[in-house]
C-alpha cells in the first residue's frame, strides 16, 4: 500500500515538474496579491506591519485555491481516475497521495516565499518563525479540505468558481488561528494554544477529508 | 472452479432502465461477447462488472462473493479498458505503462508488453505525440503488463489497425488458454472461439420509466 502511495506521489510530482507551471503560477499569484495589498493600503510602515500576517494568510489561501480545481479534473477527463478507483488499493490512499503531491508542489513553495513577503511588508521579526510554523501546519489542512471540494465539482462546468464558494468558508477557522498565532507572537503573548488548535484542525481533516473526497470522486465517476 | 457471475441485474441510468433481469456466468477460459445497438447498456454492464457502477438490483459475484464486499481484491484480479485511454501527455509510453503495472505489483513486464503490441520503438516518446490507435495500444499494454485473471474490454478495437486487432485476438486466446476470463463489448469485429454471446437488446424494460 505504501508502494502504491509512493508511486502516485512520484507520478504526480513528475507530471507537475514536466508540464506544470502550477507551482510557479501559484507563487507568482501569491507575490502579486501581497504586493497589490501594499499598494492599496499605502506605504505607511506601521499599517503594513500591523496587517502583514493577515495579508499573507489571505493571499496564501487564494493562491492555494488556484490549482485545486485541477487536483482531480485532469485524471477525471483522461480516464485515469477510473483506473485509480479500480486499483487494488482503497481510493482513499490514492486521494491522500494526490493531496500530498499537491501540497508539495503548491503549499511548500508558498511557505518558502512567505518570509520574503513578510520582509516586504515590514512584519516584526518576532513573527517570522511562527509564520513559517503556522503555514507548515495550516497549508496541509487547506489542501485536505480543498480535496473534498475538488472531488465534488468533478463533471460540473465553471467548477473553479463553485469550488471557491464551497471551500473558502471552510478555510475561515484556519485563517483566524493562523493569523492569531503570528499576532500573538509579535505582541509577546503565548501562542501555543493557537498552534495546538491548528494541529487539531490538521489531525481532524487528515482523518475525515480523505474519506469525504474519495466518496465524492466515486460519485463523480459512477 | 472460479466463476464470474451476475444475477438478476437491474441497471438504471438517469431515471431510465437500461437493462433488467440480466444474468451471466463465465468460467475459467471463457469469454463473453456483449452485443447490442447503441445505448443498450454494453458499457454500463462492463462498468457494473468492474465495480465502477453499482447495480440498482442484483449482484455481480466472483466465486460466489459479491464484488462490492471487497473492491480492492476485485481491482487486483481485474483489468478494465474503457473509452478513455488514461495516457498522460507528459509521461513517456514506458512511464505510462509502468505506472499502472506498478499499481498491480508488476514492474519487470512492461518491455515485453510494449514488444507484443509493437510500440517498443515508442518507449521514450511522450504521450502527447501519440495517435489515437497508439494510445489505445498503450492502454492495452497496461493490461498485458500486469497479468490478471479477468479482462473487461469496452470496444477494445476502437482506433486499432488490422494487424493490432489480430495481435489482440491472439493475446485474448492466450489469456483464455491460461484460464483467464474475458468479457468484451464489440460491434462484431472480433471472432472469439467458443465465446458466449449476450445480446443486450433482449433485456430492455418495456416502458423504460420507473419511479425514482
Amino acid at each position: 500500500m505504501m508502494g502504491v502511495f509512493g508511486a502516485i506521489v512520484r507520478r504526480d510530482l513528475r507530471l507537475a515538474l514536466r508540464q506544470g507551471m502550477d507551482s510557479v503560477m501559484v507563487v507568482m499569484f501569491f507575490v502579486i496579491a501581497v504586493v497589490l495589498f501594499s499598494f492599496g493600503v499605502g506605504p505607511e510602515p506601521n499599517v503594513l506591519a500591523r496587517i502583514a500576517a493577515g495579508v499573507i494568510w489571505v493571499s496564501a489561501l487564494l493562491a492555494s485555491m488556484l490549482s485545486l480545481e485541477r487536483l482531480f479534473q485532469i485524471d477525471y477527463e483522461d480516464g485515469s481516475l477510473e483506473l485509480l478507483a479500480l486499483a487494488p488499493v482503497p481510493l482513499e490512499v490514492a486521494v491522500v497521495a494526490k493531496v500530498t503531491a499537491h501540497w508539495l508542489t503548491t503549499g511548500l513553495p508558498l511557505i518558502l516565499a512567505a518570509p520574503l513577503l513578510a520582509v516586504l511588508l515590514r512584519m516584526d521579526g518576532e513573527g517570522f518563525g511562527i509564520l513559517i510554523a503556522v503555514l507548515l501546519i495550516g497549508t496541509p489542512t487547506l489542501s485536505l479540505i480543498g480535496a473534498v471540494g475538488a472531488g465534488l465539482i468533478l463533471g460540473s462546468r465553471r467548477g473553479g468558481v463553485l469550488l471557491s464558494l464551497l471551500i473558502l468558508p471552510l478555510y475561515i477557522p484556519v485563517l483566524i488561528f493562523g493569523v492569531g498565532a503570528v499576532d500573538a507572537a509579535i505582541g509577546g503573548f503565548p501562542f501555543k494554544a493557537h498552534l495546538l488548535i491548528l494541529g487539531a484542525f490538521l489531525a481532524g481533516s487528515a482523518a475525515l477529508c480523505p474519506w469525504a473526497a474519495a466518496a465524492a470522486v466515486r460519485q463523480a465517476i459512477e | 472452479m472460479t466463476q464470474f457471475t451476475g444475477k438478476d441485474l437491474l441497471c438504471v441510468r438517469g431515471g431510465r432502465v437500461v437493462f433488467t433481469g440480466l444474468d451471466f456466468s463465465v468460467g475459467p477460459g471463457g469469454a463473453l461477447v456483449l452485443i447490442g445497438p447503441n445505448g443498450s447498456g454494453k458499457s454500463s454492464l462492463l462498468r457494473l462488472m468492474a465495480g465502477l457502477l453499482k447495480p440498482y438490483a442484483g449482484i455481480v459475484a466472483w466465486d460466489g462473493e459479491g464484488i462490492a464486499e471487497d473492491p480492492e481484491a476485485h481491482g487486483g484480479r481485474m483489468h478494465y479498458v474503457g473509452h478513455h485511454d488514461a495516457v498522460k501527455p507528459a509521461l513517456s509510453v514506458h512511464e505510462n505503462v509502468s505506472f499502472w503495472a506498478g499499481l498491480h505489483g508488476h514492474v519487470g513486464t512492461v518491455d515485453g508488453a510494449l514488444e507484443t503490441l509493437a510500440i517498443s520503438h515508442l518507449s521514450d516518446v511522450p504521450g502527447r505525440f501519440l495517435s489515437a490507435g497508439q494510445k489505445r495500444r498503450v492502454n492495452l499494454a497496461r493490461v498485458l503488463a500486469a497479468p490478471s485473471p479477468l479482462w473487461l474490454l469496452d470496444e477494445p478495437t476502437t482506433a486499432l489497425d488490422k494487424a493490432t486487432i489480430t495481435t489482440l485476438e491472439r493475446q485474448i486466446a492466450e489469456h483464455r488458454a491460461g484460464g483467464g476470463i474475458v468479457v468484451l463489448s464489440t460491434h462484431g469485429e472480433i471472432p472469439l472461439e467458443g465465446a458466449g454471446v449476450l445480446e443486450l437488446a433482449h433485456f430492455q424494460a418495456g416502458s423504460g420509466e420507473i419511479a425514482a
